[in-house]
Protein backbone atom coordinates (compact mmCIF):
# COMPACT_ATOMS: atom_id res chain seq x y z
CA UNK A 1 0.00 0.00 0.00
CA UNK A 2 1.21 3.42 -1.28
CA UNK A 3 0.07 6.13 1.40
CA UNK A 4 2.49 9.10 -0.44
CA UNK A 5 -0.38 11.65 -2.13
CA UNK A 6 1.78 13.96 -3.35
CA UNK A 7 1.82 16.58 -4.53
CA UNK A 8 -2.82 15.89 -4.25
CA UNK A 9 -3.07 15.24 -0.36
CA UNK A 10 -4.10 18.25 0.56
CA UNK A 11 -7.35 17.22 -1.60
CA UNK A 12 -7.28 13.61 -0.92
CA UNK A 13 -6.67 13.13 2.91
CA UNK A 14 -10.03 15.44 3.14
CA UNK A 15 -12.00 13.47 0.76
CA UNK A 16 -11.49 10.59 3.26
CA UNK A 17 -11.69 12.08 6.59
CA UNK A 18 -15.55 13.85 5.10
CA UNK A 19 -16.15 10.02 4.19
CA UNK A 20 -15.18 8.40 7.49
CA UNK A 21 -17.00 11.52 9.46
CA UNK A 22 -20.11 11.33 7.58
CA UNK A 23 -20.90 7.24 6.66
CA UNK A 24 -19.36 6.65 10.79
CA UNK A 25 -21.72 9.86 11.72
CA UNK A 26 -24.63 8.18 10.48
CA UNK A 27 -23.60 4.54 11.56
CA UNK A 28 -23.30 6.17 15.15
CA UNK A 29 -26.86 8.05 15.13
CA UNK A 30 -28.70 4.96 13.90
CA UNK A 31 -27.00 2.57 16.27
CA UNK A 32 -27.40 5.01 19.06
CA UNK A 33 -31.07 5.27 18.24
CA UNK A 34 -31.65 1.84 18.21
CA UNK A 35 -29.80 1.22 21.88
CA UNK A 36 -31.58 3.78 23.27
CA UNK A 37 -35.72 2.69 22.19
CA UNK A 38 -34.20 -0.95 22.79
CA UNK A 39 -33.05 0.13 26.40
CA UNK A 40 -36.71 2.13 26.41
CA UNK A 41 -38.64 -0.62 25.61
CA UNK A 42 -36.87 -2.99 28.09
CA UNK A 43 -37.81 -0.82 31.06
CA UNK A 44 -41.35 -1.05 29.79
CA UNK A 45 -41.63 -4.18 29.08
CA UNK A 46 -39.83 -5.21 32.84
CA UNK A 47 -42.54 -6.50 34.86
CA UNK B 1 -46.91 -10.21 -8.10
CA UNK B 2 -45.77 -8.30 -4.84
CA UNK B 3 -47.30 -11.13 -2.56
CA UNK B 4 -43.59 -12.16 -1.55
CA UNK B 5 -42.56 -8.43 -0.55
CA UNK B 6 -46.05 -8.01 1.58
CA UNK B 7 -45.04 -11.33 3.23
CA UNK B 8 -41.72 -9.86 4.48
CA UNK B 9 -43.40 -6.30 4.89
CA UNK B 10 -45.44 -7.99 7.95
CA UNK B 11 -43.54 -5.65 10.99
CA UNK B 12 -42.89 -9.33 13.28
CA UNK B 13 -41.40 -10.95 9.85
CA UNK B 14 -39.85 -8.38 9.07
CA UNK B 15 -38.17 -8.19 12.52
CA UNK B 16 -37.09 -11.83 12.51
CA UNK B 17 -35.79 -11.76 8.92
CA UNK B 18 -34.11 -8.65 9.42
CA UNK B 19 -32.23 -9.70 12.71
CA UNK B 20 -31.24 -13.24 10.87
CA UNK B 21 -29.66 -11.00 8.06
CA UNK B 22 -27.80 -8.01 9.68
CA UNK B 23 -24.72 -9.89 11.24
CA UNK B 24 -23.74 -11.17 7.56
CA UNK B 25 -24.46 -8.00 5.92
CA UNK B 26 -22.39 -6.72 8.32
CA UNK B 27 -19.41 -8.57 7.93
CA UNK B 28 -19.91 -8.54 4.34
CA UNK B 29 -19.50 -4.75 4.14
CA UNK B 30 -16.93 -4.76 6.43
CA UNK B 31 -14.80 -7.31 4.33
CA UNK B 32 -15.72 -5.07 0.92
CA UNK B 33 -14.44 -2.15 2.33
CA UNK B 34 -11.03 -3.75 3.71
CA UNK B 35 -10.34 -5.30 0.09
CA UNK B 36 -11.65 -1.78 -1.19
CA UNK B 37 -9.38 -0.01 0.35
CA UNK B 38 -6.23 -2.30 0.73
CA UNK B 39 -6.81 -2.79 -3.27
CA UNK B 40 -7.61 0.87 -3.63
CA UNK B 41 -4.17 2.59 -1.52
CA UNK B 42 -2.07 -0.08 -3.90
CA UNK B 43 -3.09 0.90 -6.97
CA UNK B 44 -1.01 3.37 -9.33
CA UNK B 45 -1.32 6.63 -10.14
CA UNK B 46 -3.34 7.80 -12.76
CA UNK B 47 -1.25 8.64 -15.43
CA UNK B 48 -3.19 12.25 -15.86
CA UNK B 49 -5.13 12.27 -12.50
CA UNK B 50 -2.37 10.85 -10.18
CA UNK B 51 -3.51 9.75 -6.89
CA UNK B 52 -6.37 11.84 -7.12
CA UNK B 53 -8.34 8.82 -8.07
CA UNK B 54 -8.22 7.54 -5.15
CA UNK B 55 -11.10 9.99 -4.56
CA UNK B 56 -13.27 8.60 -7.08
CA UNK B 57 -13.60 5.44 -5.07
CA UNK B 58 -15.30 7.08 -2.38
CA UNK B 59 -17.10 10.02 -4.61
CA UNK B 60 -18.38 7.34 -7.78
CA UNK B 61 -20.34 5.06 -4.96
CA UNK B 62 -21.33 8.31 -2.99
CA UNK B 63 -23.04 9.59 -5.83
CA UNK B 64 -24.42 6.20 -7.39
CA UNK B 65 -26.16 5.63 -3.97
CA UNK B 66 -27.53 9.24 -3.54
CA UNK B 67 -29.58 8.56 -6.68
CA UNK B 68 -30.39 4.80 -5.95
CA UNK B 69 -31.50 6.03 -2.00
CA UNK B 70 -33.99 8.26 -3.90
CA UNK B 71 -35.05 5.33 -6.16
CA UNK B 72 -35.62 3.49 -3.19
CA UNK B 73 -37.86 6.18 -1.59
CA UNK B 74 -39.83 6.88 -4.77
CA UNK B 75 -40.95 2.74 -4.77
CA UNK B 76 -41.38 2.81 -0.87
CA UNK B 77 -43.57 5.90 -1.88
CA UNK B 78 -45.73 4.23 -4.65
CA UNK B 79 -46.17 1.25 -2.39
CA UNK B 80 -47.05 3.79 0.58
CA UNK B 81 -49.62 5.80 -1.64
CA UNK B 82 -50.78 2.96 -3.41
CA UNK B 83 -50.77 -0.23 -0.94
CA UNK B 84 -51.28 2.07 1.95
CA UNK B 85 -48.84 -0.22 4.04
CA UNK B 86 -47.35 1.42 7.30
CA UNK B 87 -43.67 -0.25 6.45
CA UNK B 88 -43.34 1.33 3.06
CA UNK B 89 -44.13 4.85 5.00
CA UNK B 90 -41.24 3.84 7.23
CA UNK B 91 -39.09 2.58 4.76
CA UNK B 92 -39.28 5.84 2.61
CA UNK B 93 -38.63 8.18 5.60
CA UNK B 94 -35.99 6.29 7.26
CA UNK B 95 -34.08 6.10 3.65
CA UNK B 96 -34.26 9.50 3.24
CA UNK B 97 -31.08 11.25 6.30
CA UNK B 98 -28.84 8.34 4.54
CA UNK B 99 -30.16 9.47 1.19
CA UNK B 100 -28.71 12.91 2.23
CA UNK B 101 -26.08 12.09 3.95
CA UNK B 102 -24.80 10.00 0.47
CA UNK B 103 -25.64 13.01 -1.44
CA UNK B 104 -23.69 15.52 0.72
CA UNK B 105 -20.52 13.25 0.22
CA UNK B 106 -21.00 13.30 -3.70
CA UNK B 107 -20.92 16.75 -3.43
CA UNK B 108 -17.83 17.95 -1.44
CA UNK B 109 -15.64 15.00 -2.38
CA UNK B 110 -16.52 15.83 -6.21
CA UNK B 111 -15.67 19.39 -5.41
CA UNK B 112 -12.01 18.27 -4.04
CA UNK B 113 -11.70 16.13 -7.16
CA UNK B 114 -12.79 19.02 -9.10
CA UNK B 115 -10.09 21.82 -7.37
CA UNK B 116 -6.90 19.92 -8.63
CA UNK B 117 -8.54 18.82 -12.01
CA UNK B 118 -10.77 21.09 -13.26
CA UNK B 119 -8.93 24.42 -11.45
CA UNK B 120 -12.31 24.71 -10.21
CA UNK B 121 -14.68 23.79 -6.75
CA UNK B 122 -17.52 23.74 -8.48
CA UNK B 123 -19.46 25.09 -11.67
CA UNK B 124 -22.76 26.53 -11.70
CA UNK B 125 -23.43 25.90 -15.78
CA UNK B 126 -22.88 21.88 -15.45
CA UNK B 127 -25.81 19.94 -15.35
CA UNK B 128 -24.73 17.24 -13.33
CA UNK B 129 -23.71 19.23 -10.44
CA UNK B 130 -26.29 21.27 -10.27
CA UNK B 131 -29.01 18.61 -10.62
CA UNK B 132 -26.84 16.44 -7.73
CA UNK B 133 -27.45 19.79 -5.80
CA UNK B 134 -30.89 19.84 -6.44
CA UNK B 135 -31.25 16.41 -5.12
CA UNK B 136 -29.71 17.46 -2.01
CA UNK B 137 -32.16 19.96 -1.24
CA UNK B 138 -34.86 17.88 -2.38
CA UNK B 139 -34.24 15.34 0.29
CA UNK B 140 -33.36 18.46 3.13
CA UNK B 141 -37.26 19.52 1.90
CA UNK B 142 -38.36 15.79 2.39
CA UNK B 143 -37.32 15.06 6.03
CA UNK B 144 -38.47 18.36 6.71
CA UNK B 145 -41.59 17.83 5.36
CA UNK B 146 -41.89 15.08 7.66
CA UNK B 147 -40.44 16.72 10.50
CA UNK B 148 -42.92 19.74 10.20
CA UNK B 149 -46.23 17.37 10.01
CA UNK B 150 -47.65 16.20 12.97
CA UNK B 151 -50.11 13.69 12.01
CA UNK B 152 -48.25 10.81 10.41
CA UNK B 153 -50.53 9.28 7.99
CA UNK B 154 -50.84 13.30 6.67
CA UNK B 155 -47.32 13.38 6.54
CA UNK B 156 -46.47 9.83 4.34
CA UNK B 157 -49.29 10.92 2.21
CA UNK B 158 -47.43 14.53 1.49
CA UNK B 159 -43.97 13.42 1.60
CA UNK B 160 -44.81 10.54 -0.72
CA UNK B 161 -46.13 12.80 -3.28
CA UNK B 162 -42.93 15.05 -3.43
CA UNK B 163 -40.68 11.79 -3.15
CA UNK B 164 -43.12 11.44 -6.38
CA UNK B 165 -42.32 14.33 -8.05
CA UNK B 166 -39.08 14.53 -7.47
CA UNK B 167 -38.41 11.49 -8.77
CA UNK B 168 -37.97 13.28 -12.20
CA UNK B 169 -34.74 14.52 -11.30
CA UNK B 170 -33.27 11.03 -11.26
CA UNK B 171 -33.16 10.72 -14.65
CA UNK B 172 -31.65 14.31 -15.11
CA UNK B 173 -28.59 13.26 -13.37
CA UNK B 174 -28.28 9.99 -14.78
CA UNK B 175 -28.39 11.51 -18.73
CA UNK B 176 -27.11 14.92 -17.94
CA UNK B 177 -23.39 13.93 -19.13
CA UNK B 178 -25.14 12.52 -22.45
CA UNK B 179 -27.79 15.67 -23.24
CA UNK B 180 -25.96 18.85 -22.11
CA UNK B 181 -22.01 19.72 -22.48
CA UNK B 182 -20.55 19.42 -18.95
CA UNK B 183 -17.32 19.52 -17.21
CA UNK B 184 -18.19 16.19 -15.85
CA UNK B 185 -17.29 13.43 -17.18
CA UNK B 186 -19.51 11.00 -19.01
CA UNK B 187 -20.31 7.56 -18.15
CA UNK B 188 -16.86 5.44 -17.73
CA UNK B 189 -17.47 1.87 -15.65
CA UNK B 190 -20.45 0.26 -17.67
CA UNK B 191 -18.55 1.22 -20.98
CA UNK B 192 -15.29 -0.21 -19.89
CA UNK B 193 -13.40 2.96 -20.29
CA UNK B 194 -12.06 2.57 -16.58
CA UNK B 195 -8.86 0.23 -16.06
CA UNK B 196 -9.03 -3.09 -14.39
CA UNK B 197 -6.60 -1.78 -11.58
CA UNK B 198 -8.73 0.75 -10.87
CA UNK B 199 -12.16 -0.81 -11.65
CA UNK B 200 -11.46 -3.68 -9.08
CA UNK B 201 -11.25 -1.50 -6.04
CA UNK B 202 -14.05 0.80 -6.85
CA UNK B 203 -16.13 -2.44 -7.34
CA UNK B 204 -15.38 -3.74 -3.87
CA UNK B 205 -16.01 0.02 -2.53
CA UNK B 206 -19.48 0.01 -4.44
CA UNK B 207 -20.60 -3.09 -2.99
CA UNK B 208 -19.04 -1.56 0.59
CA UNK B 209 -21.42 1.28 0.15
CA UNK B 210 -24.83 -0.58 -0.95
CA UNK B 211 -24.33 -3.37 2.17
CA UNK B 212 -23.62 -0.32 4.37
CA UNK B 213 -26.87 1.21 3.13
CA UNK B 214 -28.66 -2.19 3.47
CA UNK B 215 -27.69 -2.58 7.29
CA UNK B 216 -28.16 1.26 8.48
CA UNK B 217 -31.56 1.08 6.43
CA UNK B 218 -33.05 -2.31 8.56
CA UNK B 219 -31.41 -1.19 11.52
CA UNK B 220 -33.49 2.26 10.99
CA UNK B 221 -36.41 0.92 10.02
CA UNK B 222 -36.22 -1.71 12.84
CA UNK B 223 -36.06 1.21 14.97
CA UNK B 224 -39.09 3.18 13.71
CA UNK B 225 -40.98 -0.50 14.53
CA UNK B 226 -39.86 -0.19 18.37
CA UNK B 227 -40.69 2.63 18.73
CA UNK B 228 -44.22 2.27 17.59
CA UNK B 229 -43.80 -0.69 20.55
CA UNK B 230 -42.97 1.95 23.17
CA UNK B 231 -45.80 4.43 22.35
CA UNK B 232 -48.11 1.71 22.18
CA UNK B 233 -47.18 0.42 25.89
CA UNK B 234 -46.50 3.73 27.14
CA UNK B 235 -50.33 4.89 25.73
CA UNK B 236 -51.63 1.33 27.24
CA UNK B 237 -50.09 2.54 30.69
Amino acid sequence: MNFDMSPYGAFIWPAYGLTVIVLGGLTLWTIARWRAVKAKLASLEKP
Amino acid sequence: MFDWLFRYANPARFMGLSGKLLPWLSAAALLALAVGLYLGFSAPPDYQQGRTVLILFVHVPAAIMATLVYGCIAVASLFSLVNRHLLADVAARTAAPLGAGFTFLALTTGSLWGKPMWGAWWAWGDSRLTSTLVQFFLYLGYIALWNAIEDETRAARVCAVLALVGAVNIPIIKFSVDWWATLHQGESIVSGKLAGVFLTPFLFMMVFYMLLFACLWLVRIRTVILERRVRALMGAA
